[in-house]
């Protein structure tokens, strides 16, 4: 859209307006992060550090090392095990006419909006009758099954652009509805496997709720969780957690940096429609 | 499509068990938690006898419950308001071919890959009331006392220590509302918007008889997506402010998160996730109806 000189200046300065509003907590962040404790001063949370030190960095890694390592563990199996159960969902309800289908992915569907509150006292339940409750694995099963709904949707809009021809092709070609799966449509689909790969490891990584109800020992916690702990001492170490914020922050931080483009394809597949 | 009736056969056979576990951890364990409610249960043993509604009795009655209530629908309606004017306005701005478009754009949208968690951390820092905001305006020359999210005022039923948690919920979530913005806007016609110049057509007419309506639909998208996000607040508003002093920032997550799993009262808990879920499904259930219906055909 064309438009005169002034009204582009208007838009460049409140675009730069924008811009210090989104980026001052960053700056908050760096700055405090990288005081040494002898200089954390109430009063002095805006004014540049004096002396750079990575003491908060230190003992923020020191403290929180385990739990990273949790992290990890926990959202490697989840995003690819969410791959490969939603590409399979997916598949079957964009490709499979049966009875019900659109009904049944309604149900699906309505699993990702739920507030998980609503399921939580028996999760708790009935993870601790299974000898889960209180272990990484019985996060692991937890945040793979809540995330079927979303991977799902996901590959399913995705499927369902593929033309129904390229899988009649295939089955003419010999193959059966598996093996259309494994040798047509799978390797096409990298893009969604990119996307739902890293919306899971962010959603994972990010969650909170499931983290500290069912992980009681701070030896298994992953980051959030043990960065909340760190923080909720009310001692005024904040460059230990600001550090520790910046520490947790830094794997989605990444992944968004780099592969923006599908992080928020996966942000804009959360309305439902692809 | 085409399909053999084997193949069907055998999509069915690996849809059940996927689909078995799922519905039994989302249908199922709301049906437990929907019976927990109606129960008293309410320490550390379970108790399944009926009750009937008394735990929903006891909540609607309780100061808190109806404060988190409040809460919920002012977080609610500001959290909204400010997402989709502001998210629309930077659309705006990017859609307007400003150079370094994509920088702005990752900028804009940052905030959204961080967790609540890390949010509240920060922004509880940024609002102390003797460390934040207030120390900034302090050095600028102000008296500035405002006790943000501890301050205990309200306005109309309006808790003003909610603003602190609008703006960093807002913070995080606008470049949302921005990111669909956008891609609305993108798919408008170069020719039309051209046309309308040519006609003369200012911006503001532009805006107003061009822009708005074609992204109507998706500012009702936006809607539902922000306002069930806000219905189930928990994480923002635990790292940041907790319930705050006499509930001001409370919220019915928080309320259940404390009283099940802190205080052992189950039944209760139960009863206020049910009551959450009800919310959620007063938007959801609408929306995914007519969205899905609209898929079909």
């Amino acid at each position: 859209m064309t438009m005169n000189r002034s009204s582009k200046a208007i838009k460049y300065a409140l675009a730069i307006i924008g811009v210090l509003l989104f980026l001052f907590p960053l700056y908050i962040i760096f700055n405090n992060s990288l005081k040494p404790f002898s200089d954390v001063r109430i009063s002095e949370m805006w004014i540049p550090a004096r002396n750079v030190s990575l003491e908060g960095y230190g003992e923020a890694i020191v403290k929180l090392a385990q739990n990273i390592q949790n992290s990890f563990i926990l959202v490697i199996p989840v995003s690819l095990l969410s791959v490969l159960f939603g590409s399979v969902i997916g598949f079957i309800f964009a490709k499979v006419k049966f009875r019900f289908s659109n009904v049944l992915f309604a149900l699906v569907i309505f699993g990702m909006f739920i507030p998980y509150q609503s399921i939580l006292i028996p999760l708790v339940r009935s993870m601790n009758k299974i000898g889960l409750y209180g272990k990484l694995s019985g996060l692991i099963v937890t945040h793979i099954i809540y995330g079927l709904p979303i991977s799902s949707l996901m590959f399913r809009n995705y499927y369902a652009k593929i033309p129904d021809e390229l899988v009649e092709a295939g089955m003419i070609d010999g193959l059966r509805l598996w093996g259309v799966f494994t040798q047509v449509v799978v390797p096409i689909s990298l893009p969604t496997m990119v996307v739902v790969l890293i919306w899971q490891f962010t959603s994972v990584w990010n969650d909170f709720l499931f983290a500290v109800v069912l992980t009681q020992r701070p030896s298994i916690q992953p980051i959030t969780v043990a960065l909340q702990n760190l923080a909720g001492t009310q001692v005024i170490e904040w460059n230990v957690q600001m550090a520790g914020a910046l520490i947790a922050a830094i794997p989605t931080l990444l992944v968004y940096i780099f592969l923006g483009k599908y992080f928020i394809q996966g942000l804009l597949s959360g309305s439902v429609k692809g | 499509m085409y399909c053999a009736k084997k193949d069907r056969r055998l999509a069915i056979i690996i849809l059940i068990p996927m689909l078995s576990v799922l519905f039994l951890f989302v249908y199922g364990f709301i049906a437990w938690s929907l019976r927990i409610s109606f129960t008293d249960w309410n320490s550390i043993l379970p108790d399944m006898t009926w009750v009937g509604l008394d735990n929903y009795r006891m909540l609607f009655s309780s100061q808190r419950f109806q404060t988190d209530i409040r809460n919920t629908l002012y977080f609610t309606v500001f959290f909204m308001a400010i997402c989709i004017v502001g998210g629309f306005f930077l659309s705006y701005l990017l859609y307007s071919k400003l150079k370094g478009e994509s920088l702005l754009r990752t900028i804009y949208l940052f905030p959204l890959s961080l967790s609540f968690v890390v949010t509240g951390v920060l922004w509880r820092w940024i609002f102390s009331p003797e460390v934040g905001i207030n120390a900034l305006f302090r050095m600028m020359g102000f008296k500035a006392t405002f006790g943000w999210f501890t301050s205990t005022h309200s306005v109309a039923g309006f808790n003003v220590a909610l603003i602190a948690l609008i703006i960093a919920a807002s913070w995080q979530y606008m470049g949302y509302t921005m990111a669909m913005f956008l891609a609305g806007l993108r798919g408008i016609p170069d020719q039309l918007i051209e046309s309308a110049q040519m006609d003369g057509a200012g911006e503001a007419a532009i805006i107003w008889y061009i822009i708005l309506p074609i992204i109507k639909p998706i500012t009702f998208s936006a809607m539902i997506v922000l306002g069930h996000i806000s219905l189930k607040i928990f994480d923002l508003a635990y790292a940041m402010t907790g319930k705050g002093p006499a509930f001001v920032t409370d919220f019915p997550g928080l309320f259940m998160f404390e009283t099940t799993f802190r205080g052992n009262h189950y039944a209760e808990g139960a009863a206020i996730s049910i009551i959450m879920l009800f919310l959620v499904a007063l938007v959801i259930v609408p929306y995914l109806y007519s969205t899905l219906k609209g898929d079909a055909q």
